[in-house]
């Protein structure tokens, strides 16, 4: 028997659900080959209660969003937090800053008091999480990579080093050096820096690796006149969750 | 003493979180309601005191699918803002990226999210073994539109190197060439689709309603124009407001929307009643082909209407490379000056008519956003759609009310945490 896979999506823009079926043919027969999805609502009407692997996309923005994560964490052997939102709260919690009434007022006006949402979180400040694909969006080879490894039965290898050294193997010049302030040095990879690349700079959506070397990250900042104050600021596009929670 | 009941939680096959309601006792509609449930996300609060540069960044994560459109309506509101006048070059190339992006969620909705329900299957993954042939190729096209995209912007999802003013890395004409035959060998495998949909029946069921979409005297409407209305004159951007009219309801965490008549409609088919003169040569045979001619009331056609547009895009990313290629690319300088004011950016997303309304302080730092989107126009015309549509199939059994209601929610291709966002 394959081992039953099912995605679920909270809070969030479904950009990761659809980039894991960025397949090729012969990528998508030889995946059904070997698992068998169970539970896709953005493409699959069908669903079913029995699963052993869970994919969680979304941050939880809302009370009812609780016990229907629980709930798929009491039945899954293994879940993993599909994205940044789910893995660390990602950009739905740029609104955390705000009392919530004010968020939902400047948006709804008056009509408001329809509507309820709790400051966003990511899925771990609510269930155990097993594995984390982070990025916004994360890259499907990385997607296919996690579930090659669970079905070989192995701890899936999520990179725990910055970005900067994926940006020197892609052979980029420093953004320090034209001018810009970059997240790369402190910011978890596995992205194969796609935005410095693209010509422009990390937004640190993966969140900080494990043991940032703040130190390090500072001389080279001071070497271009910067502060860590000022590039933390950039991160507070995605991982304020963090920094509000300390 | 027929009682019909449908309670369809969390629709599937389309982005985001719906569900349909219907009671019905002898022959009478108790309730009938199309209830949006997607959480907020207040994107209009979360943009608020953000530096210019990170307001597309973050504009974009208002979806998942169609990215580019929001991307780049955010784009064009903040250069509206500014007074940037973006390049010819510069123009070309967003023009092409957003081709890639119609290309891909149209192929995707038409081939994985709306064929299953003809061909009697859940989803697209039994389709694998029993029709490997039309999923190999439904994903050979969209992996051709996600690499036209990454040629262009890094990515299709959430695109990275298209900024205000223009592009912070040209793409590579060697890459862009080979693209071209790709697209070439895609005009192939859309008319395997045109096959496929012809076999496919369609839902013969009409209501006549209002069509918005953009207008642009040059050319099919997709990034530039005024708002044209099937009831009304044309409207300048500015005043995109006195089109929308939005309102809330507590049933939906979207906001509504209405114009001339009780709702309006946006999209494919709204775009083809509107424009269909001005389609390139294929998409016009096609949608003969098809059998869609303008007006068209019938909202299951949306999905035909989608087809035509596809074809739209790709003989319209055909004749752009070759522009490109002749000409040839040059690094362009890109100083864009921040200043105090207002700007409205308008772009029709795979699923219509979409705004950006941005004001920023004289620093560049954003202080009021409104978004209008594709999706939450339609939520009102699906509602009144179903208003229409239930009484005529309420004899059927209960099982065929819920699968059509189902199939007329998902021939508007909803975005729906989009259109709550």
């Amino acid at each position: 028997m394959e081992p039953k896979v099912a995605f679920f999506d909270f809070t969030s823009c479904e950009g990761c659900q659809l980039d894991a079926l960025n397949l090729t043919g012969e990528e998508a027969v030889a995946l059904l080959n070997a698992v068998d999805i169970v539970n896709f609502r953005e493409v699959k009407t069908e669903r079913a209660d029995n699963y052993d692997i869970a994919f969680i996309e979304g941050s939880i923005t809302r009370e009812s969003e609780i016990p229907r994560l629980q709930k798929i964490r009491a039945q899954a052997k293994v879940l993993i937090a599909l994205g940044t939102c789910a893995s660390i709260g990602g950009i739905n919690c740029l609104k955390n800053h705000l009392p919530m009434e004010e968020a939902l007022k400047i948006v709804y006006g008056k009509d408001a008091r329809y509507y309820n949402t709790i400051p966003a979180r990511p899925i771990n400040a609510v269930i155990p999480v097993d594995y984390y694909i982070r990025g916004c969006p994360p890259v499907t080879t990385e997607i296919i990579k996690v579930i090659k490894a669970l079905l070989l039965g192995k701890k899936p290898d999520i990179p725990n080093y910055p970005v900067c050294v994926e940006c020197k193997m892609a052979g980029n010049v420093c953004v320090f050096e034209r001018g810009m302030t970059c997240l790369g040095p402190v910011t978890r990879a596995g992205c194969g820096a796609i935005c410095i690349t693209s010509g422009r700079h990390c937004w640190g959506c993966r969140g900080l690796v494990e043991d940032p070397n703040i130190d390090s990250e500072k001389e080279i900042l001071k070497k271009y006149g910067l502060t860590v104050e000022k590039v933390i600021e950039k991160f507070k596009i995605y991982d304020t969750y963090a920094e509000v929670a300390k | 003493m027929r009682q019909v009941n449908v309670n369809v939680q969390q629709i599937t096959r389309v982005e985001g979180h719906g569900n349909i309601l219907l009671s019905a006792k002898d022959g009478k509609i108790e309730k009938l309601l199309w209830e949006v449930t997607e959480s907020p996300r207040l994107f209009e609060a979360m943009l608020r005191g953000r530096y210019c540069e990170d307001v597309s960044h973050i504009a974009s994560r208002i979806c998942g699918i169609c990215s580019i459109a929001h991307t780049t309506a955010s784009l064009q509101a903040t250069e509206a803002a500014f007074g940037v006048k973006l390049s010819e070059q510069a123009l070309l190339l967003r023009k092409l990226l957003y081709d890639a992006e119609l290309l891909e969620s149209h192929v995707l909705h038409v081939l994985f999210l709306a064929a299953p329900d003809f061909m009697g299957v859940d989803s697209v993954f039994p389709l694998v073994k029993t029709h490997p042939d039309v999923v190999v190729m439904a994903l050979r096209l969209k992996k051709l539109a996600y690499n036209l995209a990454e040629a262009l912007a890094g990515r299709k999802t959430h695109p990275l190197s298209c900024v205000v003013g223009g592009f912070a890395k040209l793409p590579d004409l060697a890459e862009l060439k080979s693209l071209r035959g790709r697209l070439e060998s895609a005009l192939v495998d859309l008319d395997t689709t045109v096959k496929l949909v012809k076999t496919l029946k369609i839902p013969d069921f009409t209501r006549q309603t209002e069509y918005i979409a953009l207008k642009d005297p040059k050319e099919y409407a997709f990034i530039s124009g005024d708002i044209a209305s099937s009831d009304a004159a044309i409207t300048p951007l500015d005043k995109y407001r006195s089109v929308t009219n939005e309102f809330c309801v507590p049933h939906s965490t979207a906001k509504l929307t209405r114009n001339k008549r009780d709702s309006y409609m946006v999209g494919a088919l709204s775009r083809f009643n509107l424009n269909h003169d001005q389609l390139l040569p294929k998409a016009k045979k096609v949608a003969k082909e098809l059998g869609l001619t303008a007006p068209c009331h019938n909202p299951f056609m949306i999905t035909v209407a989608q087809l035509a547009e596809a074809f739209h895009a790709a003989e319209e990313s055909i004749n752009i490379i070759d522009r490109i290629l002749s000409k040839g690319l040059k690094e362009e300088e890109n100083k864009v000056k921040v200043k105090a004011g207002r700007g409205v950016g308008a772009v029709e997303a795979p699923r219509g008519i979409l705004f950006h309304d941005y004001t920023y302080d004289n620093n560049g730092v954003l202080i009021e956003a409104n978004c209008v989107i594709p999706t939450n126009q339609n939520h009102n015309n699906i509602q009144k759609d179903m208003e229409a549509l239930v009484p005529l199939i309420l004899n059927k059994p209960e099982d065929e009310i819920r699968l059509t209601l189902e199939m007329l929610v998902r021939a508007y291709d909803p975005c729906i945490s989009c259109s709550t966002h």
